[in-house]
Formats: C-alpha cells, structure tokens, sequence
C-alpha cells in the first residue's frame, strides 16, 4: 500500500484554515523561520479519509479478531467508556488550571475522580494510597523503585540489589537498573514458581526487595507468596507487585493481604481500556502506609467540606515523575468500567478469565505439550518444542492461526519455556469464540504431522507475508524523506 | 453482574465439565484461606446509563466554559473532525503493540509515517514510534546523551519548561550526574553563561524552543560551541511552532524532544499525551523507544516491521537503553492523522494564524495602562506580560469573568509576582481577545482591594 | 559446532588467539548460531585499555544483542572494520574474517581462567 507521501499531489488543497479576523500576516526575522516548508503530505481530506481507514483494515484487534495474546490481557474495551473520556468537560480541560489561583475550584470534578479511583484501587488491592501519575506499566515499576530507593535512604539501609525470579516481564530487571540497583535472577521450580530455597540462599541484608507478578508469567499462583513476603521483609526489603496479572484474582485474592508493600497496575489490562495499537496506558502505583511518605506529588486530598484539592506538601516525596496527574482519560475510563462493574462485577472477571484459560489447557492438553500440568490462572503455556524438532516453531503456528482469523498468543515469553506459546483468552471471549480457537489449534497439531513444511509459507492471507527483520536491520530506513525505498 | 462477560451457565457448565470440576471456586484452590482479601468492599455496579449521568455530572464540575489564554507547552488548538472519526476506528485503538507484523500492517505503517512527518518537522534524520509525553521524552534524551558522550555534567538552560525540569531531577537523584542551570537573559538562552560552562565533562546542553516565556530564539551558535566541547544540544520544540520555525535540524541539534499535544490531542487534564523522539542517524542505536523500519515480505513487497528490537528491555533486560515497554501508538497515529489532514501549507498557514493572533492580543494588551508586554526577543503564540501588581490576583479576578487568562510565573520563579505568560491560539477569535482586553482593563482600573 | 584447537575459550563464548604478546578475539560458532542473523556489531576504539572479562564489545542480531567480553587484559591495537560494515560476515566466518579485536597482552598468566577447546566442547554441550 502506498504511503501517504506517495499519495500527495503539489498544490492539492487539504484542511481549510480559516483566514485571520485580526487583520494583517505577521513576519519574523528571517534568521528565526525555517528554510523551506515541511514535507508534510498535500492529500484532500477524502485521500486522508480512505488512506487511514484502509490502513485500519490492515490491522487485527480485539474489535475484529479473537486476540489471546498472554501476558497483555486483551479484552473486549467497553464503548461507553470512549463517549465518557470524549465528554468536553475531561477532553478539553486543561491540565494548568489546576495549578491557577483557586484552581482546584475549577477542576473539581477531574479530582474527584482522580481521588476516588485512587479509593477504588486501594479497596481492590488492599493497599493504603496510589499515585495516578505514572504513564504506562514500566513508568509505575520506575516510580517503585525510586520510592523503595527513597524509603531505603530514609531509614540508612544500604541496599545493593533487587531479587527479580527468572519468568519476570522484561521491564523488570530494566527498572531496577535505571533506579541503581543490580538484579538477582532466581530461577522456577519444577512447580513453574520461584524456587524458594534458592531465594533463601541468594537472600542478604543487602537485598532491596523483591519484584514479583503472581500468578507468575506462567500463569501460576505461587502459594508460598505468604512466606516469601516474611522472608523478605525479615531483611528490611520490600515486596513489589506486579500487577501485569492481576486480571485472573480480582476479587479473590489482594497484592495487599499477600504482603506486598508496592503495587503497580495496568489499567489497560485489568481495567479494560483500549491499548491503543502500542499505549497510552496508565500504571498507577500503590503502597502501604509505610511508603506513603514517598508517593510522588503532586497528590489528591479530600477536605472536611468535602470538595478536593492538589496538595504538594509531602517532604519526602521522591519528587515528580510525570507533568501532570496521570494519563486522565485513561484514568476515567478506568474508573468509568469499576463503576460499572462494581463489587459483584469484578469478581465474576478473574473468575471467568481463569475458566476460560483453564478449559484451552484442558482441551488442548492432549495435542501440545503442557510446560507445568497443572491448574493454571488466567493464561496457560505451552511448548512448541516437540514441533520444532519437526521444524514446526511456536512463530510458525503462530502465522497458520493468523490465517486463520486469529491474534497469534504470544510466542517465545516467557524465555524460560522453550518456544512458549502463551494464551490469555481474557473473561470476555465467548465459548463459542474459544472453541474456534481450540478448534484451529487441533488443526494446527495435525497439520503438523502431516504437512510439517507447509508451515513456512503461513499466513497467506495478510496484506504482506512474512518480512524481511534482518534486512529491516541491517539496512535501516525508517524515515521516508532520508532514505526511499 | 458483569456484562461484557458473554458465558451463560450452560457454557460455564459444559467448561467444568471438561475440567471435571463442579465450580469455579475449585480452580482457585492454590490461593489458601488466609491469602483470600480481607475486604472487597465496593459498590455494586450501576447500569450503562447511570454511569454515563454520574460522568456528565462529574464533567460538569470543570469549568471548561472558561476562554482559555492559559499555554505552558499545552494548547488549545483546533481537531479538525477527520481527525477525532478516524482514530476512534476500533481497529487502531483495540490493537497492541505490533508484535506479528502481518496482522499489524495498518499500525506500522502509520507508526513509519509518524516518524517520518517528526523528522520533516525537525529537519532531523530519525525520529522513534513516540514516548510516553514531553518530559518523559526529555529524561530519556538526557539519559542517551550520557550515554553516547560517556561523560556526566549537563547545561540547563532556564527557559526549558519548569515542569519538565522537575520530572528530570526526580528521575536523576539517584544518578551522578551534575546539573547546572543558566538564567534567561532578555527572554533568550544566556549565551555567556553555557560557554562558560561548557567543558570536558559536559555531556549535553539542554534548550528549548519556544521557551517557557514564549520566546524564539536561533541557537545553532550555541550547537557550534557545545560541539567544540564535544558535548551534544537537546532542544525541546513546540511542534505547531515549526510550520514557520527554524528546524532544530538546521541548527544542527543533536537531539529533538518535544510534546506532541498540539498536534490534534485533546488536553485531557494533562495526558494522554504524546512524547516524539528526533535525532541523528548515528545515535540511532543509542535511541529509546520502538522504531519502525521499512523492509520486503517474501514476495518483495514492501512492508514495515519494528526494527533494532535488540535495544529493548525484552530483549536486553537489565542492560536496555530504557525501561520503556510501551510507546502511545495511538497518540502518535493521532498527530500523523493531525498533519496529514492538515497537510503541508495547512501547517504554515495555521500557524501563521497563531503568530498573527498573538501579536493582535499583545498590541491589545500593551494599550492597557501600566501593563507591560516583553518585546526584548520574538515569541511565537505565547508571551509574557508584566502587570501593575500580583498576577494571581488579577487572574483569579479575570475567572470570575470567564478567562483563563493566562499562568502565574511566581509558581515557578521567585521574584515574578506580577508576571503571567499568555497563550493565544489561532481558536481565539478577535472578539475574545477584545473582551479579554476589556476585562483586564476593567479589573485594573477597579480599586478592589482584591486584585 | 565448530571449535578450533588452537583457540581458547570463554563461559561466555569469546575466543581468543594467542601469538606471542599479540591476540586476536572473536566470538565462537557456538555464539554466533546461538544468536542468528547480525546484523550490529559495536566495537571499541584503537588503545582502549580492557581488564579481563570486562564488556568489550557489543553485537546485535534481529531478535538478540549480547556483550562481548575480553577473555585477557590488554590494550586494543586493531579493530576489524570490515564486521562493522558487513556483520553477517561473524555469520559467514566466525574464527578467520569474522574477527573482532587484536589485542596487545598484559597479562599472560590470564590464559589459565580459559578453556581449551576439548573442555569447551563439552562445556557447550552440556549447556541446555
């Protein structure tokens, strides 16, 4: 498909900028302007139109395809949740009149939300306070660290490291390392959860805290958490959620009641707002009393009169970390879907999310290797590497299910599962939709007896076949003005 | 009960039969007694339209009815409606991130053509697929400077925004990196001060333009300077602004950072927003962020792929060049969206349109007895305004009469009580900026003790 | 795998190649499978100075990078230009044109923390 520069035509009028009502064209010294014109594309608003809207159909997403990618908990992004972010009084509210004179009486209502979502978040993890500022899921690992690092500091300990287990998100250990600390990896058991005498042997006075997703990437529940938090806080470190899974034990379990001292959340996962092709996300952070001290500012309070207000005054806060408040229609979109849901609502969430992760185990379980055999939460792996000793790849399925009118799981995560194939069906897939799926993986497997070569010629129906990523990165060109293909 | 969960009790049923379980309950077995919440006390859930009343409600408490000429690095300027129907289609918006590139064509694609208008607009040679917002931006670019100069001292200079400088301590105080700061002289970076600041240590010198006090400025003699030191220049650049500006390319800016707001988001009360990311090819490697690169497909098609994935946290774990996982995609498709339906004399044309409305409100403005605009260097769409005694007062007097007219300077820098700086873009039409004028006049010509 | 006898070898899969004070370092077979098709090699500047095992160079395939360490102290007295412009030539030949790095020796003594091609064989393929 042609690129919208290749569309544009010398001269062709687009968007209609209205003339000036204040008279005469304002010039500036030529030692200040640009040259010459940016080669922005001269399309009429109808080339605009067809080109975004034909390059949308190039895309599969949860609003057209099954999308059981694990890990990302792509689930269905209510639409009423759009039309309230839309609402002019969030969209066009701008960010510094907050910080006017009475300010917080002009923005009474985003406030009033940010506080109360702070509320619902802490009820729903069992924690103290949340900060809503951070950006996306790694910005709120970011803020935790530097709020363990600040709460550390606070009380002399010198800490080196943080103990991250072997299946973390890659985010993790990358965290930690831009916050100052060194990582120590432990690896899973043979139940597929970290193996707890090994944290034992690695555990010092040194030792920061520990950062930790349960269920684990896996999709396994480690039932010792309770006794890992013991042995961690024994040291003085500190127990850091991660909260990418929280989707399979809403309502069932909380980050807060395991011992956990740090939480971060992805709402564009649990708390289903859209991913947007890439983010923006949200990933609010939330602690215990302990660390509250440390939360960036600025934060939401609540007056006697009831009306809310900004307040800057934490002398120990670690400082700010982002411009503003958050990611505030995500924010509200978040806070629009518990709402809605409320207490009863969110429980049936992680309940469903792990039926219907359980049923794919159980049912494919017979045709594809299981890593850990055994109730999963709300996303199960398995292996592709009795495949692959055919010369089938876990990406090889992957491009087959894609012809088959499916999101490919996620494959080759975690890295401590030989070619992985990870599936997180999410609540709010049908069984009907999760049959065809099964379906197509059976296929899948017999195929793959069959005809094992035919798996490199997958997909077949896409706009493109598979890509070149090695010429893609030895001949770098992605700027269409530098270099034209 | 939750709607957007579609099993009915006899799928639920057929599920656990498979399972060979008689409830959802035994599926949770793992977590024990004592792990099970301790409270989950929540409201019960509302219906669709109770939600929607209680969020209009809620809306309704934000005084968006205000005439804004409040800016900062955030403006309110025009969406054209292609604009706000196109990113609203559900296959940009319920994707992810395009990790099977075949399934993800519409998304790469757009992403490869974001990058390319940032570095049209920059005039630089490689932008990424976008950060979280402005200031993350910045700190990532600071980060990269360290990297690629290996050395620790950075410039800042006083007219980059107040509140990203903040966010960038925060992210450094656990970092030996020495900053230093240089003041604004007659609205422009202090050329004196940063050349004598400049040495061997110095890893980057940090400007931005517009600055905070609306003023532009030309700083490739600054580049040249900080080059001879081996040091690098970050400019952060209002991207509205470059429909007329001189490019950070043509100054020879090593590294371009700006917040993309302006380009067709919404002010959301402060996010999402939109970080971009423009810089040499050379430093390309150094680079955080996703970048997608143009390839063939088997048939030797053309197709797009995200590319130098090895600089990445998935990939690189501890030793990334980021903690970034995610960009915002749609944020980005979003300002492509803006610029292509603007198009290329549409950007010039629109903002001119800003330049011409400021001027007009700074001449309106000036005609106000003992108020004083600064004129000592050019602004674009934004300027600062002296008044006759404490800005907060005059602006919480200027709300009751439907402005927002404009941000207090003593919020961030002591000793400018009676200045405010005012954004005024091409939305503003004659007949606000008159009013405005009118009311100012009015409120200063009162003798209420208030203001 | 090819392992070459005359080399020694690294845990983390360098080689190296002693004549008299001078070395030539590389990456093994065994690495260069492991990381597929490269197509980014970093290398370091003539006269930089390396302690052994310290991060000498770095090299990226399309689905993974990976540090390159000096397997013996010394300064850099060469560095192969060709495998900066042409990476896939680590691919094509790991253990003649695919060098990375000669290295004036500081420390002669070093060789006895590596090992020689049996043991690193075995090392090899006792890794999963």
């Amino acid at each position: 498909m042609k690129l919208i520069f290749e569309k544009s035509i010398p001269e062709r009028p687009g968007f209609q900028v209205p003339r000036s009502d204040v008279g005469k064209k304002v010039k500036i010294d030529k030692k200040y302007t640009r040259s010459e014109s940016a080669s922005l594309p001269e399309v009429s608003e109808l080339d605009c139109v067809r080109h975004f809207t034909q390059l949308s159909q190039r895309n599969y997403s949860v609003d057209t395809h099954f999308y059981p990618l694990g890990s990302c908990t792509m689930k269905y992004n209510p639409r009423f949740t759009e039309n309230i972010a839309n609402i002019r009084g969030f969209a066009c509210l701008h960010p510094l009149l907050a910080q006017l004179p009475n300010g917080d009486h002009l923005t009474q209502g985003a406030l009033q939300i940010l506080y109360e979502t702070e509320q619902s978040l802490c009820e729903i993890t069992g924690m103290d306070n949340y900060t809503m500022q951070p950006l996306a899921g790694a910005h709120g690992e970011l803020t935790g660290v530097m709020m363990m690092a600040a709460y550390h500091k606070s009380k002399g300990n010198k800490k080196k490291y943080i103990i991250i287990p072997d299946s973390a998100h890659g985010t993790n250990p990358a965290s930690a390392a831009i916050a100052g600390y060194t990582t120590i990896s432990i690896p899973s058991n043979a139940e597929g959860v970290m193996d707890i005498d090994k944290l034992k042997e690695k555990l010092t006075g040194d030792a920061a805290g520990l950062m930790l997703t349960n269920p684990n990437t896996h999709g396994i529940f480690n039932n010792q958490i309770s006794e890992i938090a013991e042995l961690v806080h024994a040291v003085d470190g500190l127990m850091y959620y991660d909260g990418a899974n929280l989707n399979a034990i809403l309502g069932r379990c909380r980050p807060g009641d395991m011992g956990f001292d740090i939480v971060h959340l992805n709402l564009h996962k649990t708390f289903a707002t859209p991913h947007g092709g890439g983010g923006p996300g949200a990933g609010p952070v939330g602690v215990k009393k302990e660390l509250s001290p440390f939360l960036p500012i600025s934060r939401v309070g609540k007056k006697g009169d009831g009306s809310y207000y900004l307040n800057y005054d934490y002398p120990q806060s670690i400082g700010y970390i982002a411009a503003f408040y958050g990611n505030f229609s995500i924010i509200v979109r978040a806070y629009a879907y518990i709402m809605l849901l409320g207490q009863q609502g969110l429980q049936e969430v992680g309940d469903h999310a792990v039926l219907n992760a359980n049923y794919i185990k159980e049912r494919l379980k017979k045709y594809f290797k299981l890593k850990y055999d055994r109730t999963c939460m709300h996303e199960v792996v398995f292996s592709a590497a009795p495949e692959a000793q055919k010369g089938v790849h876990a990406i090889d399925i992957a491009k087959y299910l894609i012809d088959k009118g499916f999101h490919p799981p996620t494959v080759y995560f975690p890295l401590t599962v030989k070619e992985a194939i990870m599936i997180e069906p999410t609540e709010t897939e049908s069984k009907q939709a999760i049959d065809g799926f099964i379906e197509a993986m059976i296929e899948a497997h017999d195929l793959i007896k069959k005809k094992p070569e035919v798996f490199k010629e997958f997909p077949q129906s896409t706009p493109i076949s598979r890509p070149d990523e090695v010429k893609a990165a030895r001949e770098l060109n992605a700027n269409y003005f530098n270099k034209k293909l | 009960m939750n709607p957007y969960i579609a099993n009915t009790k006899q799928d639920v049923k057929a599920m656990l039969d498979c399972l060979g379980i008689t409830s959802i309950d035994d599926l949770f077995t793992d977590i024990k007694p004592q792990q099970q919440p301790r409270s989950f006390d929540l409201p019960k859930g509302k219906s669709e339209f109770e939600v929607v009343e209680e969020f209009y409600h809620l809306a309704a408490k934000n005084a968006t009815v205000l005439t804004l000429f409040v800016g900062g690095g955030f403006y309110d300027h025009y969406v054209p409606a292609a604009v706000n129907s196109l990113i609203s289609r559900g296959e940009f918006f319920t994707a992810y991130t395009p990790y099977q590139p075949e399934c993800a064509q519409g998304t790469l694609q757009a992403l490869y053509e974001f990058q390319s208008v940032i570095c049209a607009l920059t005039g630089m040679e490689i932008a990424n697929a976008s950060l979280y917002d402005g200031g993350s931006a910045l700190y990532e670019a600071a980060m990269m400077a360290l990297r690629i100069t290996k050395k620790n001292r950075i410039i800042m200079d006083g007219g980059v925004s107040p509140i990203y400088r903040k966010i960038l301590r925060t992210y450094t105080d656990n970092l030996d990196i020495e900053f230093v700061e240089t003041p604004v002289v007659h609205g422009q970076s202090d050329r004196e001060q940063i050349n004598k600041l400049l040495n061997e240590k110095t890893a980057a010198v940090i400007l931005q333009n517009p600055n905070f006090f609306g003023a532009i400025d030309d700083h490739a003699d600054i580049v040249a300077q900080a080059h001879q030191k081996g040091a690098l220049v970050i400019e952060s650049v209002y991207p509205i602004s470059l429909g007329l500006l001189k490019t950070p390319g043509e100054m020879d800016v090593d590294i371009v950072i700006g917040e993309g707001q302006s380009l067709g988001l919404p002010l959301n009360f402060g996010g999402p927003y939109l970080g971009f990311m423009a810089t040499k090819e050379k430093y390309v490697r150094k680079m955080p962020g996703r970048i997608v690169g143009a390839t063939v497909d088997g048939e030797g098609r053309r197709c797009f792929v995200n590319t130098l994935q090895a600089r990445e946290q998935h990939i690189r774990r501890e030793k990334a060049t980021s903690n970034i996982c995610t960009n915002v995609s749609l944020c980005a498709i979003q300002a492509l969206m803006f610029l292509s339906v603007l198009g290329k004399e549409g950007l010039k044309q629109f903002a001119q349109l800003n330049l011409d409305k400021a001027e007009f409100a700074r001449q309106e403005l000036e005609k106000i007895d003992g108020v004083e605009v600064k004129r000592s260097s050019p602004t674009f769409n934004e300027f600062v305004v002296c008044l006759p005694r404490d800005a907060n007062a005059v602006i919480a007097a200027m709300i009751d009469k439907g402005f927002a007219a404009g941000f207090p300077l003593s919020r961030y820098y002591k000793g400018m009580d009676n200045y405010m700086i005012v954004a005024v873009t091409e939305k503003r039409t004659k007949d606000e900026i008159m009013r405005f004028t009118e009311c100012l006049k009015e409120i200063l010509n009162t003798d209420d003790r208030r203001c | 795998m090819e392992v070459l006898d005359s080399y020694l070898y690294t845990h983390e899969h360098e080689w190296i190649h002693v004549e008299d004070n001078v070395a030539t370092v590389g990456i093994s077979d065994y690495a260069q499978n492991a990381l597929g098709d490269i197509t980014f090699t970093e290398l370091p500047e003539v006269g930089g100075e390396f302690e052994q095992f310290e991060q000498l160079a770095s090299i990226e395939s399309v689905k993974a990078a990976t540090d390159v360490y000096c397997p013996m102290s010394g300064k850099v007295i060469e560095v192969n230009s060709e495998v900066v412009d042409d990476p896939e030539l680590i691919n094509r030949d790991c253990y003649e044109k695919g060098w990375l790095i000669k290295l004036e020796i500081a420390a002669p003594d070093e060789k006895s923390k590596l090992m020689k091609a049996v043991e690193y064989t075995n090392y090899c393929e006792n890794l999963s």
